[in-house]
């Protein structure tokens, strides 16, 4: 059997790349200046490919695939911004904004103006609701502006932590990111390493003194709720 | 709530030590009984199947969330689920539903202040040619079908019944007696087509018998069978596995629960003989938990086939063995997409996998991997005792041999068919099932991800090319026929139910798009300036960024009558 190509050539956007083997689609762009948008990819967690707002479009193929995933391979024409893909992340990106509280979504704003997704597209359409967690003395948990993109339950799984405190419950639209049988943090196993709050895009996760400050809580009172919670806090559990 | 030492939390215990050391591909039957004997899995079975199969609490938790027949707090004792899909929804389900809740006092959703019943709404239970149709679970006793429906029967705590309407243009698969019940191994017969692979084939040999008979799957992929087999074949890697997908759960399809209930030997056979053809010692047959009755049967054929030495260990003293598993689903349709089985059978949230690596080579636990649907593995006897060029005596030269199709909805005789393909819709309705009642409007082809074809197009045979051609799609041979007394835009609203219920969530064009979908079909009748822009623009996305299979038939149906009667569809 012949050694495999331990480069690939292909064509994105009409340029021609040459690049190592086992590249993804996106990295390869990435390093011709063609930039693809993304959510749910990050350097620290295994891609999923859940977002699909980085889809492009290989040999006008009947699907769109995910950048983030798909690796490069010899002869590819890749389309990364035609009619066909421009479509789906508009549609993705209104989609989403009708659901979900993006005003702490920078990135996602910025892929709103330049997909030029109507913010009013969906009128009517049910949002996902879910009352601020305030349970622990380290960070906030704002399920509204939840975009479902896993990466704090996978760092708090086997991408980092092996901690296990979240999962997701239910399904579809419903599915959201929760403890078992939601208890507060402090009774889950977390152990508050503040590797979720570090991954999340949207700041649904946010440092508690971040938000207090947003609250309009003066640093003290804030200090002051953190230590009341700290002491009801349980001991870390040793396995 | 139980406290540390009460009898519950001993029993539980008993109950999970049954499942020690199996690992975490315990979880779902463990899961099963702990619903069945407790109504619903808590906290603290929560914590003694985590320590005892060890797996986080957390993940428990979101597997239970996942089964829409898991409940993780106290429901009724007894759940009624009754079946709001379309062909139940003609059949007078929403009355039926109504009544009920009337009789008990309680609304869609709600439980009986005694604590006694819980009614639901749901989606297809598989019993379309009986509509409408219920699932009843009673605590400690688990799962029974009442098709149709009777009220009086349900809240007697009599057992449930549904007999099928099956008809025979080939008579292979369903040709002889019984019909009602299923057939035994004496009535069966010794496995011959197994005893001939066993004793005159090389497992390359069998494959080559599928490959020549053309025979390709019958879930709905039609992926070529025996090339499937080659593949896995040849794939490095031990064990192999063989996986036969019993999960039919596409609304309007029923033809897997015949096949279940009264030929459960035929597929058995077929299974062992795909397992020698592939080098697998190890089957499972993952059946949805709606199926209580096609799940007792097949376990009573396993028993029966494992005592007669046609499976187990050293089968007819070939030296090889098979060991074939039972594994119930817990209310999910994405579980018929075949990763997202995988991932079920092996304890997890049932999410579909990214594809590539395909289940030939990396499939259940990660191995090389055969899955089958029911239906193709009940062809494959046939072929091994008969030949391909037998199976393609029927057909055409790219749809060979015979299929099952389930047709519901208004014609006189609902119900499965075995037909040649390449006979026309028209014969289907017209002389099988003796005619459409009332004045026919629109045939759903291929179920809920199917497409819908006019009155004037059902002289279209039945092939998987011709129906292609005229952008439809045979899918697993779901047939609902509907009359023009039915308001289409009624059809297309439970259409948008089914996907909002079924999307996993996994990826984001479907699990937000069945939603906002499903809101505008909702107001079909009252629509917002926009709508129809909406409708296509949500339906191109979920069919060409969706992560899996069901995200990219969501919105077939939907566009397909968009196409047909633009006019339910103001912009
Ligand atoms: S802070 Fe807690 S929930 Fe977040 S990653 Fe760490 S252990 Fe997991
Ligand atoms: S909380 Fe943040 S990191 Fe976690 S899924 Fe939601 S958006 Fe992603
Ligand atoms: S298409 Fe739908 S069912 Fe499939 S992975 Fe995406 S959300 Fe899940
Ligand atoms: S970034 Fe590729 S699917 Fe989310
Ligand atoms: S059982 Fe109700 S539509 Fe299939």
């Amino acid at each position: 059997m012949a050694e495999p190509a331990s480069t690939v050539t292909l064509t994105i956007d009409g340029q021609s790349v040459t690049v190592p083997a086992n590249t993804t689609i996106l990295e390869a762009a990435r390093s011709i200046g063609v930039d693809i948008p993304t959510i749910c990819a990050h350097d620290a967690t295994t891609p999923r490919g859940l977002c699909r707002l980085c889809v492009v479009d290989i040999n006008r193929g009947r699907l769109l695939q995910p950048a983030c995933i798909v690796p490069c391979q010899d002869g590819m024409v890749v389309e990364t911004a035609n009619e066909r893909v421009r479509t789906s992340r508009r549609t993705i990106l209104e989609m989403l904004h009708s659901a979900v509280d993006l005003s702490q979504a920078p990135a996602i704003q910025r892929y709103m103006a330049e997909y030029g997704a109507d913010p009013q597209r969906f009128p009517e359409g049910r949002r996902r609701e879910h009352p601020v967690l305030d349970d622990n003395a380290f960070y906030i948990r704002d399920y509204n502006k939840c975009v479902m993109c896993w990466r704090c339950m996978q760092v708090c799984a086997e991408d980092a932590q092996y901690i296990f405190a979240l999962s997701i419950d239910a399904r579809g639209f419903s599915s959201h990111i929760t403890t078992a049988f939601d208890i507060p943090m402090p009774e889950s196993t977390c152990v508050f390493c503040g590797q979720c709050v570090g991954v999340c895009p949207t700041n649904a996760l946010k440092p508690k003194i971040e938000w207090g400050l947003e609250q309009g809580l003066s640093p003290d009172q804030i200090r002051e709720t953190s230590r009341g919670m700290r002491r009801r806090q349980k001991p870390i559990r040793v396995e | 709530m139980v406290d540390q030492t009460s009898p519950e939390l001993v029993t539980l215990e008993r109950l999970a030590a049954d499942f020690a050391g199996r690992g975490r591909d315990a979880l779902l039957p463990a899961l099963w009984a702990v619903q069945t004997a407790y109504g619903y899995i808590g906290p603290e079975a929560v914590r003694v199947l985590s320590q005892t199969l060890d797996i986080p609490e957390a993940d428990i938790y979101g597997v239970i969330g996942f089964y829409s027949m898991f409940y993780d707090r106290p429901a009724g004792r007894t759940i009624i689920r009754v079946c709001t899909s379309p062909s139940c929804g003609l059949a007078g389900a929403d009355r039926a539903l109504h009544t009920l809740c009337d009789r008990l006092g309680t609304v869609p959703g709600g439980t009986t202040p005694d604590g006694q019943y819980t009614v639901e709404q749901t989606t297809c239970l598989g019993l379309c040619e009986h509509a409408p149709a219920a699932l009843v679970s009673r605590q400690g006793a688990g799962e029974q079908q009442y098709a149709p429906i009777d009220i009086d029967a349900i809240l007697a705590g009599q057992p449930g019944h549904h007999n099928g309407v099956i008809g025979s243009m080939t008579r292979v698969l369903l040709r002889d007696l019984p019909t009602d019940r299923a057939q035994t191994l004496a009535e069966y017969g010794e496995y011959v087509a197994l005893q001939r692979a066993l004793s005159d084939l090389m497992p390359e040999e069998v494959i080559a018998k599928i490959e020549a008979s053309g025979l390709v799957g019958r879930g709905g992929a039609a992926f070529p069978t025996g090339l499937k087999w080659s593949f896995t074949r040849r794939a490095p890697g031990t064990p192999h596995y063989v996986v036969c997908n019993a999960d039919e759960s596409e609304p309007g399809t029923f033809k897997d629960r015949v096949l279940l209930e009264i030929r459960p030997h035929l597929l058995l056979e077929g299974l062992a003989i795909c397992a020698y053809a592939i080098g697998a010692e190890q089957a499972y047959i993952f059946i949805r938990g709606e199926y209580p009755l096609a799940t007792e049967r097949l376990q009573q054929a396993i028993a029966e086939a494992e005592a007669a030495g046609y499976l187990g260990e050293n089968i007819l003293g070939s030296g090889f063995s098979l060991h074939v598993e039972v594994r119930r689903g817990a209310g999910a349709y994405i579980c018929g997409e075949e990763t997202a089985l995988f991932e079920a059978i092996e304890g997890k949230r049932g999410y579909p996998r990214i594809k590539p690596p395909f289940p030939t080579t990396h499939g259940l636990f990660g191995k090389p991997t055969v899955i089958n649907n029911v239906e193709t593995l009940c062809k494959v006897p046939g072929i091994i005792n008969r030949g391909g060029r037998w199976f393609r005596q029927w057909g055409t030269d790219l749809s060979t041999g015979i299929k099952l199709v389930a047709v519901s909805g208004h014609v006189q005789r609902p119900g499965v068919y075995e037909i040649p393909l390449g006979v026309t819709l028209r014969h289907v309705l017209e002389a099988l099932c003796g005619g459409v009642v009332g004045e026919l409007q629109a045939v759903l082809m291929g179920g809920a991800a199917g497409t819908f074809l006019r009155p004037e197009e059902i002289d279209v045979r039945l092939t998987f090319e011709d129906l292609r051609a005229i952008g439809s799609t045979l899918g697993s041979g779901a047939i609902m026929v509907f009359n023009d007394t039915v308001d289409l835009r009624d059809v297309l609203r439970r259409i948008g139910e089914f996907f909002q219920h079924e999307s996993c969530g996994k990826c984001y064009p479907c699990q937000l798009g069945t939603q906002r979908q499903k809101e505008i079909l909702d107001r079909l009748a009252t629509p917002l300036p926009g709508d129809r822009q909406r409708l296509a623009d949500i339906g191109q996305t979920m069919t060409e960024s969706s992560l899996c299979g069901l995200g990219q038939t969501a919105a077939a149906a939907v566009l397909s009558a968009m196409r047909q009667w633009p006019e339910l569809f103001p912009a």
